[in-house]
């Protein structure tokens, strides 16, 4: 009886359409950068964006977080058009390294802590529980020695978790990363991967990653892009390829893969 | 000595340590969102405004207040026209507000007594009304930073993350902008045109030298700034100095002291 509920509720919960993009085409001064692009991104699905440069791997992104406006077709979100799409709160976002400057007066738990910030809590202060979430997520990617150091201090490695761990504050159910590893050593870049993955397979969350990493996309995503628009490959594993995700509370799988760096598997 | 039992340097006083709080505050969010080149923009629009105030009869700090807000409109206006060289449209704005300042103060030959303390700064010129006008500007500014305080952290660390959260980026924007203007045009007759980006932008300065977290940047800035303008003040009293140039010099001093304990601190 028990077991059918949960496979009821995971039905209902698994097949949830996390984006989906109708004829979307974007132009800049007139050039097309992007023509009718039509994909969607299922629940637990990880998608993985490659193309060259100026391809427009960065302008789908930035249309999809709703940073750009199409020029024409449709970009729903949790089902919702973008445009009426208000629920933020569900999208973890990990920018491009480099993106801030330095010397940026700002210290890794203010950083982290700013995930929380969205739309849904203006006009709201900063509760205890919003500080015990800061605290978790620190705690979850080993980074709360370096909680007081301004960011700009850490290393690049060190900075990627940073980020990471301020998308996976407030739980949500798509992280979306903007090439997360361009400029990080080799081996961090792997460990960070590691991370992901371990993310991917164990938890309910949606990845749409762009990169430049072939090798990482085609060893966790398969050899053959899903799909073409124009010069952007879509390389996706779906989420039928996955063991059932049971676990779904963000403290406990944070403190999950904390255990799993620990135990030295991954060298972040 | 007698000098500051006066009303009129107690009015100076009052209003300076007013401005001290709301200008290095606002300067810290257009330092670190390198825009530092807007205060001395609205700045010497904003004189031009003065000018026609007087020109025509009306408070000409409110008629300053009018233009730099317009300033503030010109340069967005501007500013995507010239997208990847914004910096050219500050250029013209600033330009463009002098020109017209030094216009319209040849028209009226007869108030050229009173320029030089628009562009110097005076403690004698500060009357109530210009003091109860800073002390509207300051609970403004107070209130909206306050209320806004987090959003405005993560809008000037990182912008597009600010957007992916889903906040009304382009209000906060327009927001940091126009309290800008109110917090230049309401200094303008204490510091001067000429030198008040300095009291926004040089405590900023100082910050990104000390300061580690975005909290402690935020009270590095205004009891810098607080030290530079009651000591410069009192000293201008005494003295007999232009304020301005006081209050200027003293920032830069204690400017070069923190960096050249920082370059001890570092060589140790």
């Amino acid at each position: 009886m028990l077991q059918k509920l949960q496979q009821d509720s995971k039905s209902l919960v698994c097949h949830r359409s996390i984006i989906e993009l109708e004829n979307v085409s974007f132009a800049y001064k007139q050039k097309p950068v992007i023509n009718h692009v039509n994909f969607s991104v299922q629940e637990r699905d990880f998608v993985g964006l490659i193309g060259s440069n100026g391809a427009g791997k960065t302008t789908l992104l930035r249309m999809i977080v709703g940073l750009l406006e199409p020029t024409s077709g449709s970009i729903k979100l949790f089902g919702e058009p973008i445009e009426q799409f208000r629920s933020w709160n569900l999208i973890g976002y990990v920018p491009q390294k480099n993106s801030f400057n330095p010397l940026f007066p700002a210290t890794v738990r203010e950083v982290v802590m700013s995930g929380l910030f969205s739309r849904n809590k203006l006009f709201r202060r900063v509760t205890k529980a919003d500080s015990i979430k800061c605290e978790e997520a620190l705690h979850a990617m080993k980074i709360e020695d370096l909680a007081g150091k301004r960011i700009g201090e850490l290393s690049g490695g060190q900075q990627q978790r940073a980020f990471l761990a301020r998308a996976l504050i407030n739980n949500p159910a798509l992280l979306i990363l903007d090439e997360p590893t361009v400029g990080i050593d080799s081996e961090t870049q792997e460990g960070f991967f590691h991370l992901i993955k371990h993310m991917h397979q164990h938890h309910n969350i949606t990845f749409l990653m762009v990169s430049h990493d072939m090798e990482m996309i085609r060893s966790y995503l398969g050899e053959q892009p899903k799909q073409e628009a124009g010069k952007i490959k879509f390389y996706v594993k779906h989420s039928h390829d996955l063991e059932d995700c049971v676990e779904t509370n963000l403290t406990h799988s944070l403190r999950e893969l904390r255990h799993s760096m620990e135990r030295g598997k991954v060298g972040v | 000595m007698d000098i500051i039992t006066t009303e009129f340097f107690q009015r100076a006083l009052i209003g300076g340590v007013l401005i001290g709080i709301t200008a290095p505050l606002m300067g810290l969010f257009l330092v670190l969102r390198r825009l530092s080149m807007i205060g001395d923009t609205l700045a010497h629009v904003s004189i031009a405004g003065v000018a026609l105030g007087f020109l025509i009869g009306v408070y000409p700090v409110a008629v300053g207040l009018i233009f730099a807000l317009a300033a503030t409109f010109a340069i967005e206006k501007l500013r995507k026209a010239y997208k990847t060289y914004a910096e050219l449209s500050i250029a013209i704005i600033m330009s463009g507000g002098v020109a017209l300042a030094s216009l319209l103060f040849t028209m009226g030959k007869g108030f050229n007594v009173s320029v030089s303390g628009y562009l110097f700064g005076s403690i004698y010129t500060l009357d109530t009304t210009d003091l109860v006008l800073i002390g509207v500007v300051t609970v403004v500014v107070l209130l909206s930073v306050g209320l806004h305080a987090k959003e405005l952290f993560l809008l000037t660390f990182d912008e597009d993350a600010a957007a992916v959260s889903g906040l009304p980026t382009r209000f906060f924007n327009f927001m940091i902008s126009v309290l800008t203007a109110l917090v230049i045009s309401v200094s303008i007759k204490i510091v001067g045109a000429l030198l008040v980006s300095a009291l926004l932008t040089i405590p900023a300065a100082c910050s990104l030298v000390i300061a580690r977290s975005f909290k402690q940047s935020v009270v590095t800035v205004v009891v810098i700034a607080e030290l530079a303008v009651i000591a410069g003040l009192l000293s201008a009293g005494v003295w007999n100095l232009a304020p301005g140039g006081t209050i200027v010099m003293l920032l830069i001093v204690i400017l070069l002291l923190l960096l050249s304990v920082r370059r001890r601190l570092n060589a140790g």
